[in-house]
C-alpha cells in the first residue's frame, strides 16, 4: 500500500495528495467511476434508471435490517437485502401484466419507509444521515480492496456476458431463439447492480448514486454511434467527472458526490448541444 | 427491381449453407394450449409442418397469434408438445418443455426491436451480439465482421454493416433481422407480422426474399400476416386462428371459407 501511496505522490505533485484520506478517495474514485460508466450504458439502454434508483433507496432498509438483527457490519446486511430486493424486482418486471414502474415505485417507497422508521426510532436518525449524501473521504483501505474485487467480478461478467445481455435488451424473444437464457442473465445483471450500488452507496450517497450511474452513459449516448464508442466515452466522462469533482470538493469544502454530479451534468449538456 | 431479385437468387445459391428443402424434416405441434390464470389464450392447436413449406397464420387482433409464436419459441408456458422429426436418419427428437435441450433450431424475426433513435448501436453490434460471445464493446473482431457481412449479403444488406441501427429504414432493418434469424440456418423460421412499417416496394422485396429462402434453404416457415395478397401468392398452408384453429387449408380454401368471412367481415 505504501508503494501505491509513493507512486501517487510522485505522479500527482499537488499539496492535497499528502493527505492519506485524499489518496484513498482518489483510489476509490478510480475504481467506482469506471464501474458506473460501464454499467450505466446497459442501464440506460434497458431503461432501468428507475430500477437502479429503487435499489439505491433500498440501502437504507438494508442498514435497518442490519440493526434489527444486531449485525454490526451493515455492509453485509445491505448487500444481502439488496440482492434479494433486486431479484424480487426482476420477478415483478417480468410479469408484464402490471405496470412495472408503478409496482417498483410501490416497493421502493415501502422499503425506504421501513428503513427510515426503524432507523429513526428514538430520534437517532442523525447518526445515519451520512448515508444520504455519502462521504468518500472516510473510505478505508479494506473497503477499497472490496471495491476492487467487485470491479474484477464485474469486468469478468461483462467480458463473458455482455453480448448475451445486449442481445436480450434488443429483443428478448430473438435472444431466446438463439438459446440465450434471458431470465438468468437479467438476474445476474441486477445482482451485479445491487452489489455495486451497495458497495459504493456509503461513499457517494443514496440521494445521488443513481445520477452517477445514469449521467455518464446518457452524455456518452449524445456523441457515440456504436457500442464501442458508447463504452469508451461513458467511462472517460465518468472518471473525468469523478476526479475533478473530488479535487474541486476538496478546495471548495463541499460534499464530493454532489460536486461530481454537477460536473457530469455539465458534460451531459455540453455533449447534448454539440450534437444538436 | 426484377434484376436485383435475380441477382439475389444467384447469391443465395452461391452462399447456400444447406441443401434445399428435402421434405424429410417435419415438425409436429400437438395440442398446444396456453392459459393465463383461468383465462384461455389459445387451445388445442395441432399443426404439422414440413420443411420447404410456408404456413401463414391469420386472425384478428387478440386471436392468439403472437401467443402461439411465443409458445413455439418456448418463451411462455404451454401444454402439449412440439416434436421435430428428421426422417432422413430416422431419428426423432422431442421437445416437451422449454427446460429440455432444444435440438430444434428456431429462427425468429420479431415485429420490432428495442431501439431508440439515438441508441449507439451499429448493425455490426446488433448482429454480432447474437452470433458470438466475443464482447462487442471491445475492438471489432475481423472474423466475425466478415461473417456478418457475408450473411448480410444474402439479402443485399452488406453495405449497412457500419450504419447505426436507428438510422435504418423499416425495410433495411427487416433484412438485417432476417439475416440474423438465418444465422445459423434454423429448422423453423418464425416471422411475426413482418411487414408492418414497410413501404410497398420494401414489402415486395421482402416477399421475394421469403420466396428465395423457401427455394434455397432447408427450413419451414410460420408467418403471422395480415396481408391477404401475400397469403394468396406465397402460402402453402393457411391457418385461421381464433383461440383455436377454426379453419385451415390452402389459401383458396381458407380465404373463400364461411369462417374467414365471419371473422373478417
Amino acid at each position: 500500500m505504501d508503494r501505491i501511496y509513493n507512486i501517487m505522490e510522485v505522479l500527482l505533485p499537488f499539496s492535497w495528495i499528502s493527505y492519506d484520506f485524499m489518496k484513498n478517495a482518489i483510489l476509490a474514485v478510480l475504481i467506482i467511476t469506471p464501474l458506473f460508466g460501464i454499467l450505466g450504458t446497459m442501464i440506460v439502454n434497458n431503461r432501468m434508471a428507475f430500477f437502479s434508483d429503487a435499489l439505491g433507496h433500498s440501502a437504507i432498509t438494508g442498514v435497518a435490517v442490519g440493526t434489527i438483527f444486531g449485525i454490526t457490519n451493515t455492509n453485509i446486511s445491505m448487500l444481502l437485502f439488496a440482492i434479494v430486493f433486486a431479484v424480487f424486482l426482476n420477478k415483478i418486471k417480468r410479469r408484464k401484466t402490471v405496470s412495472t414502474d408503478t409496482v417498483i415505485s410501490v416497493f421502493a417507497s415501502l422499503s425506504m419507509a421501513i428503513g427510515l422508521v426503524v432507523l429513526s426510532r428514538g430520534g437517532e436518525f442523525a447518526k445515519y444521515s451520512a448515508l444520504l449524501v455519502g462521504d468518500i473521504l472516510s473510505i478505508s483501505i479494506q473497503e477499497i480492496l472490496m471495491l476492487f474485487i467487485i470491479l474484477i467480478l464485474t469486468l469478468l461478467f461483462w467480458l463473458f456476458g455482455f453480448n448475451r445481455l445486449y442481445a436480450i435488451s434488443v429483443n428478448e424473444s430473438l435472444a431466446r431463439s438463439k438459446n440465450i437464457r434471458a431470465g438468468l442473465m437479467e438476474d445476474l445483471f441486477s445482482v451485479i447492480i445491487a452489489m455495486i450500488v451497495m458497495a459504493s452507496v456509503k461513499w457517494v450517497g443514496i440521494l445521488i448514486i443513481n445520477a452517477l450511474l445514469i449521467l455518464p452513459a446518457a452524455a456518452s449516448r449524445n456523441m457515440s454511434s456504436n457500442v464501442r464508442e458508447y463504452h469508451l466515452f461513458s467511462v472517460m466522462i465518468s472518471v473525468f467527472s469523478g476526479i475533478t469533482g473530488l479535487i474541486m470538493s476538496f478546495y471548495l469544502g463541499t460534499a464530493t458526490g454532489p460536486t461530481i454530479v454537477i460536473i457530469s451534468t455539465i458534460l451531459f449538456f455540453v455533449t447534448f448541444f454539440i450534437k444538436g | 427491381m426484377k434484376k436485383e431479385i435475380t441477382r439475389m437468387g444467384k447469391k443465395l445459391q452461391s452462399v447456400k449453407m444447406q441443401e434445399a428443402a428435402c421434405g424429410l424434416h417435419c415438425l409436429q405441434i400437438k395440442n398446444i394450449s396456453v392459459r393465463d390464470g383461468d383465462q384461455t389464450l389459445i387451445e388445442n392447436i395441432n399443426l404439422h409442418i414440413h420443411c420447404g413449406k410456408i404456413t401463414v397464420i391469420i386472425g384478428k387482433n387478440g386471436a392468439g397469434k403472437s401467443t402461439l409464436m411465443k409458445a413455439i419459441l418456448g418463451e411462455i408456458k404451454h401444454e402439449g408438445s412440439i416434436e421435430f422429426m428428421d426422417l432422413k436418419d430416422q431419428s426423432m427428437e422431442k421437445r416437451l418443455t422449454e427446460t429440455q435441450a432444444q435440438p430444434l433450431r428456431i429462427g425468429y424475426v420479431p415485429q420490432y426491436i428495442n431501439l431508440e433513435k439515438n441508441t449507439p448501436m451499429s448493425v455490426y453490434d446488433l448482429f454480432a451480439s447474437y452470433i458470438s460471445n466475443i464482447p462487442v464493446f471491445l475492438r471489432k473482431n475481423k472474423r466475425i465482421y466478415e461473417q456478418v457481412c457475408q450473411q448480410l449479403s444474402i439479402f443485399e444488406a452488406q453495405d449497412l454493416v457500419d450504419k447505426r441501427a436507428g438510422d435504418l429504414s423499416g425495410g433495411e432493418l427487416q433484412r438485417v433481422l432476417l439475416s440474423i434469424a438465418i444465422t445459423p440456418v434454423p429448422n423453423l423460421l418464425l416471422l411475426d407480422e413482418p411487414v408492418s412499417g414497410i413501404d410497398r416496394n420494401g414489402m415486395q422485396l421482402f416477399y421475394e426474399n421469403i420466396g428465395k429462402l423457401k427455394e434455397n434453404y432447408d427450413l419451414a416457415m410460420i408467418i403471422v400476416s395480415h396481408d391477404f395478397e401475400f397469403v394468396r401468392r406465397y402460402a402453402d398452408h393457411v391457418i385461421l386462428l381464433d383461440k383455436t384453429i377454426i379453419r385451415e387449408g390452402t389459401p383458396e380454401e381458407v380465404l373463400g371459407s364461411q369462417e374467414f368471412h365471419t371473422v373478417f367481415g
